[in-house]
């Protein structure tokens, strides 16, 4: 379908009295819509839409079947590597009775598409699943009834298949849905009184298909933000302060203005050079002299635990049962341990990109971003536009990871076009990435805990400092227990000396590397078999379920650790989603150095609409999950960040590469949980348990360098 | 001190001068002859993503790190981000627009889709091209072979098995050509 233009107008429209969604549907070119609403959202979600009333509240996302029989389905929602783009369309053929191939999909055009609140925390699926699923049952149910008026047979009769709808009892009668769309102007709730399918009946949810954007991207042919070019437009490079604190002093354009062709822009705390070209953009940028401000910092990527811990805010109580007295006098040893994370990079290997063109009182933004719409309301901010005015098309995404959410780049973009008068591209360099993205947080967990003599847990005491809640909570059966998170309150200062935010499961790495390493060191104190520990403390079924599937396909053989073998197991909850991980480590004694050999990850995330799919995501998960493990740590002086480049900022490589095996629960009956995230959150405890599995030795902080490890291995002597 | 966050796309003693925008340089570009007219110390990556609209070949890290800006230069894998413009004269250099012809992925491509070796897709042209120049010297390539060949391209997304399984298939059926 052409994407341009094809309804000039903004949702907002549809609230206005006045406005017919009848010439909505003939404006979008006419056809049969569902319109669809995603129920039950997560709070955050809620609390954004309830903060914008004038949004149409009873849909975020329709369908539409045109006159040329091909479905669109129309949503906010971006494709980011996660695979979306397939598994939406797979639900939606699925209960429309289309192929797979008749299906496109429209995304993360806020003109086109309704608003959304962006994507991420793996709730594409998961909460938009079950609606989109009633919407495409609804669909096939007005094509149903329009084909019984036109085929003049009962809708009892009649079957569809591919598209068409046929007479069950005489095959040679039938119609195609394109035949029905035909001329109709019909909206239609997805009223999800329609049943959708069983899985027994699913014909595309639940097998595998290969990305539906593959071959424009194996080609060259798929278009991220830089691929972007219009007439005119002008690249841009921004000046970068050596540190977050610092405050500029002085500042010379003198040299750069002399550049033929560079225009050299200077607004308030934006400085800039755009030119035709991007690289004599940069060139002309070392021109700029500037002094700064830059006040002394003692904050490293050692010290800044002491940091968090002094300024830490009162916690907040978020789960607890039992009392802690009782379960100190029930428990016949108790550990106490202290958990260290430092910051960790996004670095998608697609740095923030955007192109912005401003025309009179409108804006057109193509950026590399997760919250288009969010995107739009800033744009809308920073240059004093309506919202409506303001239109941001989504290209292809490469890599978000949760950073692509601020939108940092995109009212830069914004901003240079409306001081040029061209249309600009702000792309920034992999220095400009390391620097201006947010970073997963440093945190502390510390952790109480006590066993009785028969290694059962009876006490279990959790604080955790700044990596937030997500993950704190634990899913064993222990009588008395209490979970602390502090976290800055809304408006309160930020601990941190730059901007930290959501990295793939926000929280849960932080979380589950400490609460698995201490499960751990307790089965090691009660001397059980770490496996057979967590089984005796836990009573959800589904955990269990995991678990023992897990060591079923690793070949787990209980033994004490250590056992000198390197086996490492590890427990998660993510999105919904129950992870169990094993791995095997061996470690060089004299370097420190850790090989991963193998890992595996067994995963219970209900109806697996695109097993495949999953599969690439649990795959994911476990190679970028031995980054944070091993060896991503931000280096930083103050609000300096030191690394600012892969040289020094080492992510995952082929060469790290273990043996990955993924196992997915058959549970079709579940309703569909997240898969991008929940695999990653046990990586840094599985290979720490395996460390200490292979040496006896104990490594409490992340990532588990050589130098650690050498050093938790003097410790234990 | 220069600022490690730039990135110095030209060498270090260039001076943007006017004067020498417009040298002529000539190569084969997928198996087409090309004329640019510009500064040729200006780095191949800008210039084809630039000048010559080759969108395909993606910038990650402007300092040879990354692979992303990955092309072939009379064969071999060259990173198009530290290359200039004047090092290719009459060579010749093929992106990733120049492997599928008529809209038809090369064995190399249809491997990367088959095996879904992909997932922002990003990195998958420099992925795709230094697989290619690894093939063409080493048909049938071990398995630590590939992983030596392509360690210093860099993925985020962790797709690197499934690259793994694409070039061992591409190899597989017909060594790479
Ligand atoms: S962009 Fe050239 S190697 Fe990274
Ligand atoms: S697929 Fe995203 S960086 Fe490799």
């Amino acid at each position: 379908m052409k994407k341009e233009h094809i309804f000039d107008l903004d949702f907002t429209d549809i609230m206005d009295p006045k406005f017919d969604r009848r010439d909505f549907i003939r404006a979008a070119g006419g056809g049969i819509f569902i319109f669809m609403l995603l129920g039950h959202l997560p709070l955050e979600a809620q609390q954004e839409s309830t903060a914008r009333p004038q949004l149409p509240t009873d849909f975020n996302a329709f369908l539409r079947i045109g006159e040329d029989g091909r479905v669109s389905l129309f949503t906010g929602k971006i494709e980011m590597g996660q695979g979306v783009i397939t598994s939406l369309a797979q639900m939606l053929a699925d209960e429309l009775d289309v192929e797979l191939t008749t299906i496109d999909m429209v995304m993360g055009d806020t003109d086109l598409c309704p608003w959304d609140m962006g994507t991420f925390g793996s709730m594409s699926t998961r909460f938009f699943g079950p609606p989109l699923r009633e919407a495409g049952a609804e669909g096939r149910h007005v094509l149903i009834q329009l084909a019984a008026e036109y085929l003049n047979v009962p809708a009892g009769e009649l079957i569809t298949v591919d598209g068409v709808v046929y007479n069950n009892h005489n095959k040679n009668q039938k119609v195609t849905y394109a035949q029905l769309a035909k001329g109709k102007a019909i909206g239609r709730h997805a009223t999800g009184k329609v049943p959708v399918k069983t899985p027994d009946q699913f014909k595309v949810m639940g097998k595998s298909y290969n990305h539906q954007d593959a071959f424009v991207k194996v080609t060259g042919k798929a278009h991220y933000a830089g691929d972007i070019r219009l007439p005119g437009m002008l690249y841009a490079a921004v000046l970068r302060p050596p540190s977050h604190a610092a405050n500029r002093t002085s500042l010379d354009l003198s040299e750069a203005r002399k550049v033929n062709g560079a225009v050299v822009i200077h607004d308030n705390d934006l400085v800039a050079v755009l030119h035709e070209l991007p690289d004599v953009a940069e060139e002309t940028l070392t021109k700029i002299k500037a002094t700064y401000d830059i006040p002394e910092s003692d904050l490293n990527e050692k010290t800044i635990f002491d940091h968090l811990l002094r300024v830490a805010p009162a916690g907040e109580q978020i789960a607890k049962n039992g009392s802690q007295t009782v379960g100190t006098r029930l428990s016949a040893t108790v550990v106490e341990k202290t958990y260290l994370d430092g910051y960790v990079a996004h670095a998608p290997i697609e740095p923030h990109t955007a192109v912005a063109h401003v025309e009179g009182d409108k804006a057109t933004v193509w950026p590399s971003s997760q919250t288009p719409f969010r995107a739009k309301d800033e744009v809308a901010e920073a240059l004093g536009l309506k919202a409506k005015n303001v239109r941001i098309i989504s290209p292809f995404v490469g890599g978000g990871f949760g950073g692509k959410s601020r939108n940092l780049q995109v009212v830069e973009a914004a901003r240079l076009s409306k001081l040029s008068g061209k249309p600009v591209m702000v792309a920034w360099t992999r220095g400009d990435e390391f620097f201006k993205d947010s970073f997963r947080p440093a945190a502390v967990v510390k952790i109480r805990s006590g066993i009785d003599k028969t290694g059962h847990l009876m006490l279990w005491n959790y604080d955790v400092y700044f990596a937030g809640q997500r993950g704190a909570t634990h899913f064993y059966s222990i009588p008395n227990s209490l979970t602390v998170s502090r976290y800055p309150r809304w408006g309160e200062k930020s601990p941190h000396p730059f901007a930290v935010g959501a990295w793939r499961a926000p929280g849960n790495n932080t979380n589950t590397f400490a609460r698995e390493s201490h499960i751990d060191i307790m089965a090691a104190a009660a001397g059980i078999d770490p496996v057979e520990f967590r089984l005796q403390n836990l009573t959800d079924p589904k955990m269990t379920g995991v678990l023992k599937a897990a060591a079923k396909k690793f070949g787990w053989t209980p033994a004490k650790g250590p056992s000198g073998r390197g086996y490492g197991v590890a427990l998660g909850i993510d999105a919904g989603t129950y992870v169990a991980s094993m791995a095997e480590v061996e470690v060089d004694t004299k370097t420190g150095k850790i090989r991963v050999k193998r890992v595996l990850a067994a995963q219970d995330m209900g109806l697996a609409v695109n097993p495949e799919g999953s599969a690439i995501q649990m795959e994911g998960c476990i190679t970028m999950g031995l980054g944070y493990a091993l060896a991503e740590e931000l280096h930083f002086k103050g609000g300096a960040v030191q690394d600012l480049n892969f040289d020094s900022y080492d992510i995952p490589r082929f060469s790290w590469l273990p043996e990955i095996e993924t196992v997915i629960i058959d549970a079709k009956n579940d309703p569909p949980q997240g898969g991008g995230e929940p695999a990653i959150v046990t990586m840094g405890a599985v290979i720490a348990n395996a460390v200490f599995d292979a040496v006896g030795a104990r490594v409490l902080q992340m990532p588990l360098t050589p130098e650690r490890v050498l050093e938790a291995m003097k410790e234990k002597g | 001190m220069p600022d490690k966050r730039r990135n110095y796309y030209l060498s270090a003693h260039t001076e943007i001068n006017p004067r020498i925008m417009n040298e002529t340089i000539q190569f084969n570009l997928n198996g087409e002859s090309v004329r640019v007219t510009t500064d040729s110390d200006r780095l191949l990556l800008w210039v084809l993503r630039t000048d010559l609209g080759l969108t395909g070949t993606k910038y990650g890290c402007g300092e040879g790190i990354c692979g992303a800006c990955t092309v072939l230069i009379n064969d071999e894998a060259v990173r198009s981000c530290i290359t200039s413009l004047k090092e290719v004269e009459n060579k010749k250099v093929v992106t990733i627009e120049g492997l599928a012809h008529n809209d038809k992925p090369n064995v190399l491509q249809q491997a990367f889709m088959d095996h879904d070796a992909l997932q922002c897709g990003y990195c998958t042209p420099g992925m795709i091209m230094n697989a290619t120049a690894l093939l063409k010297h080493n048909p049938h390539p071990t398995r630590e072979q590939i992983i030596a060949g392509m360690n210093d391209n860099l993925c985020r997304c962790g797709a690197h098995k499934r690259i793994m399984e694409a070039v061992e298939t591409a190899a597989k059926e017909t060594g790479g050509q």
